[in-house]
């Protein structure tokens, strides 16, 4: 860590966007999103496919530089210029793609970049905290020596996650954390995420299913084609949601409730 | 709570099967070659095929005289191989390996011999090229995003040409005879007591890393390779090595030139295996943008694998001027290259990046100039050598590509 160490206060915003507009060419994948994450905090993103959530994690990962708009972390202003500034901060991410070398075993994996003792690796002591880890994580990994590439896809999930929990980070994304998992880990991973607010840590979560976003957010911000689109608390109303979502009350998700409903109750007399 | 005492961390699934017994280990080992991890196994079957195939055409070739030879001459191109190890590690290329050691013994020749310059200071000036050779070419990479492949292969002509120019009025330098570099080359020998000293070494490291691991491991909770897989390693690999020296003085001995060379491997093979900079060329070699995302300074280990080849490059070319006595203009042409190349892949590293490791130039070097060697021995013309070397890369690059589809599907990377 490079900047301040001192962990956030309950409710304090760690990071804060203002503006930020990401262009790829003449495509504006996002145009002037306004953000805030506070300490101990699940906001969730959500949208329709394209609406440029993982483009936001990836600019706040440092993986792609925003267009123009700022980012405030811990109060100052940041330029996350490459992935090593984001985590030196202490912005953890879990991406869709998971982003693990296959020809590496776990260990490897989860202490990537940050080994322990660089010039003679400590292999005893990451292997422990590998196990530890993934034992608070409930994960069946059969074997941490074995390479990622022989690891289901569940799997190589929660080593994904377990590494962005690795450096004690004040906040975590993940995109699609429960996109490969079973019902038990699925569990768990909320159960985690949960862990994770209530230790204080800010945490985005994107995710396509309503239910878990529910379960544990805190707020919810709705993107729709690269923009704002609302903000909403967990009791939203799911037909509120899919407006945003969609934006438009009418759309196929209200049309196909409808006629359900219509199918169900029988044509009215 | 007092089962998972009993159970240690990494035992805790019942799925995988554990194979800490010598029958278990056989069983892994047959598990992974037929994945398509082949190791070492392509080298050990090539060496037993090759020694049978030219002792039987002239029983000269196992003397121990003759091997004697054959290390010296691998010593040379082998430190290329370390440094194109390197690069394969990534994923990359450089062809320019066989023109930078012709450049560094042209110009060893005309500081040393020609200029008068100290030895010592002659040889740093031509490994310094070496790197700011490599670091151009990992410039190219980086900023400008010129694929090695092309880089190195213009670099290959640029450094011939100029290694040409440097000759070009003498056409080639003879380095002196008495001067220790050319008697390191050709003549240097350890004592009979030392190398036998020195082939005890791997063991006691073995045995005794090996005991300290199996401690700390114990201590923590984690499960141990068992004393006797232990005592079996270190057993056979000194007897192995203890066999080769004492094959070897039979004749000449184990020339230092060579000693050179495998110590330069040892390092390597730790920096690879044992540091952070290792972790990265591996994770580089085989996901680079995770790599990236993971705070890996990317840009840097290319440079560092790139400077490395170009610098071992310098380094080999020295030794081989050393050997020759000469720095002369064909100096780094013909097969240099392409044999440092054929050595790194048949030895198990892979052309595709992220698999590999230093003892594959080693046993790779010697599988090259063991066949080279053989076909001298059969007084045949370079025509017919130039021909079955190359076939027999074809076969390793094959090898090659046929294992690493088979890892794919068996799930190993």
């Amino acid at each position: 860590m490079t900047h301040s160490t001192r962990p956030p206060e309950q409710g304090e915003t760690i990071l804060s966007l203002k503006g930020v507009s990401k262009k790829f060419g003449a495509v504006s994948a996002l145009t002037d999103i306004e953000l805030d994450v506070r300490a101990g905090e699940v906001v969730a993103l959500v949208g329709d496919n394209g609406a440029g959530k993982s483009t936001l994690v990836k600019v706040l990962a440092g993986v792609h530089q925003p267009t123009s708009g700022t980012v405030e972390f811990m109060g100052r202003e940041v330029t996350l210029d490459n992935p090593a500034t984001a985590l030196n901060l202490g912005i953890a991410t879990v991406f869709q793609d998971l982003a693990l070398c296959e020809n590496l075993d776990v260990v490897a994996n989860l202490f990537l970049g940050h080994e322990l003792n660089p010039l003679r690796l400590n292999e005893v002591q990451m292997e422990v905290r590998a196990w530890t880890l993934l034992r608070e994580l409930a994960a069946r990994i059969p074997s941490v020596r074995e390479p990622v590439a022989s690891l289901s896809g569940g799997q190589r999930q929660t080593v994904a996650i377990a590494r962005s929990l690795l450096l004690d980070p004040k906040i975590i994304m993940l995109d699609e954390p429960t996109a490969a998992l079973g019902v038990a880990q699925t569990a768990e991973v909320l159960n985690l995420i949960e862990r994770v607010r209530d230790r204080g840590l800010g945490v985005i979560i994107i995710s396509h299913n309503m239910e878990d976003v529910r379960a544990v957010a805190d707020r919810i911000v709705v993107l729709r084609l690269g923009r704002n689109s609302g903000i909403f608390t967990p009791d939203a109303s799911n037909h509120e949601l899919v407006a945003a979502i969609t934006g438009a009350t009418e759309n196929a998700v209200s049309r196909r409730t409808q006629r359900k409903a219509v199918e169900v109750e029988g044509p009215r007399v | 709570m007092s089962e998972a005492k009993i159970t240690p961390l990494d035992r805790a699934d019942e799925r995988v099967r554990h194979d800490d017994t010598i029958k278990g280990a056989v069983l892994a080992f047959v598990d992974r070659v037929r994945s398509g991890d082949l190791g070492m196994l392509p080298v050990a079957v090539g060496l037993v095929v090759i020694s049978a195939v030219f002792t039987s055409l002239n029983p000269l070739f196992l003397a121990p005289n003759n091997l004697v030879n054959l290390l010296f001459d691998c010593a040379t191109v082998g430190v290329i191989s370390l440094g194109i190890v390197c690069v394969l590690m990534l994923g990359e290329i450089d062809l320019s390996v066989g023109s930078m050691s012709g450049l560094a013994s042209a110009l060893i020749g005309m500081f040393w011999v020609n200029m008068g310059l100290p030895l010592p200071l002659a040889i740093l000036i031509a490994l310094a090229a070496g790197a700011l050779i490599g670091a151009i070419y990992a410039s190219l990479f980086n900023w400008i995003g010129m694929p090695s492949f092309i880089s190195t292969l213009a670099g290959l002509l640029a450094l011939l040409g100029f290694q040409l120019y440097l000759l070009g009025t003498s056409g080639s330098i003879n380095l002196p005879y008495a001067s220790s570099m050319v008697k390191f080359g050709q003549l240097l020998i350890m004592p009979a007591w030392f190398s036998h000293t020195v082939a005890l070494l791997p063991g006691i490291v073995l045995l005794w890393s090996g005991l300290g691991v199996a401690r700390q491991r114990k201590t923590v909770g984690l499960t141990a390779q068992p004393l006797s897989m232990l005592l079996v390693k270190v057993v056979a690999l000194t007897a192995a090595l203890e066999f080769a020296v004492w094959y070897l003085n039979l004749g000449r001995g184990v020339p230092w030139m060579f000693g050179l060379f495998v110590l330069l491997v040892v390092i390597m093979n730790y920096a690879l295996t044992r540091t952070k900079w290792g972790r990265s060329m591996f994770a580089v070699g085989g996901n680079r943008e995770a790599a990236r995302r993971s705070g890996i300074n990317v840009k840097r280990i290319y440079l560092s694998a790139f400077m490395l080849c170009s610098t071992l490059a310098a380094l080999g070319g020295m030794l081989s001027a050393s050997r020759l006595a000469s720095s002369s203009q064909q100096a780094g042409t013909g097969d240099v290259n392409l044999n440092a190349i054929a050595a790194a892949v048949i030895g198990g590293t892979s052309l595709f990046g992220g698999r590999g490791s230093a003892y594959s130039a080693l046993l790779g070097i010697i599988v090259i100039q063991a066949i080279s060697n053989g076909l001298t021995l059969l007084n045949l013309s370079s025509s017919l050598r130039y021909m079955i070397t190359g076939g027999v890369l074809a076969v390793a690059v094959i090898v090659d590509s046929l294992a690493r589809r088979s890892r794919a599907a068996h799930g190993r990377g």
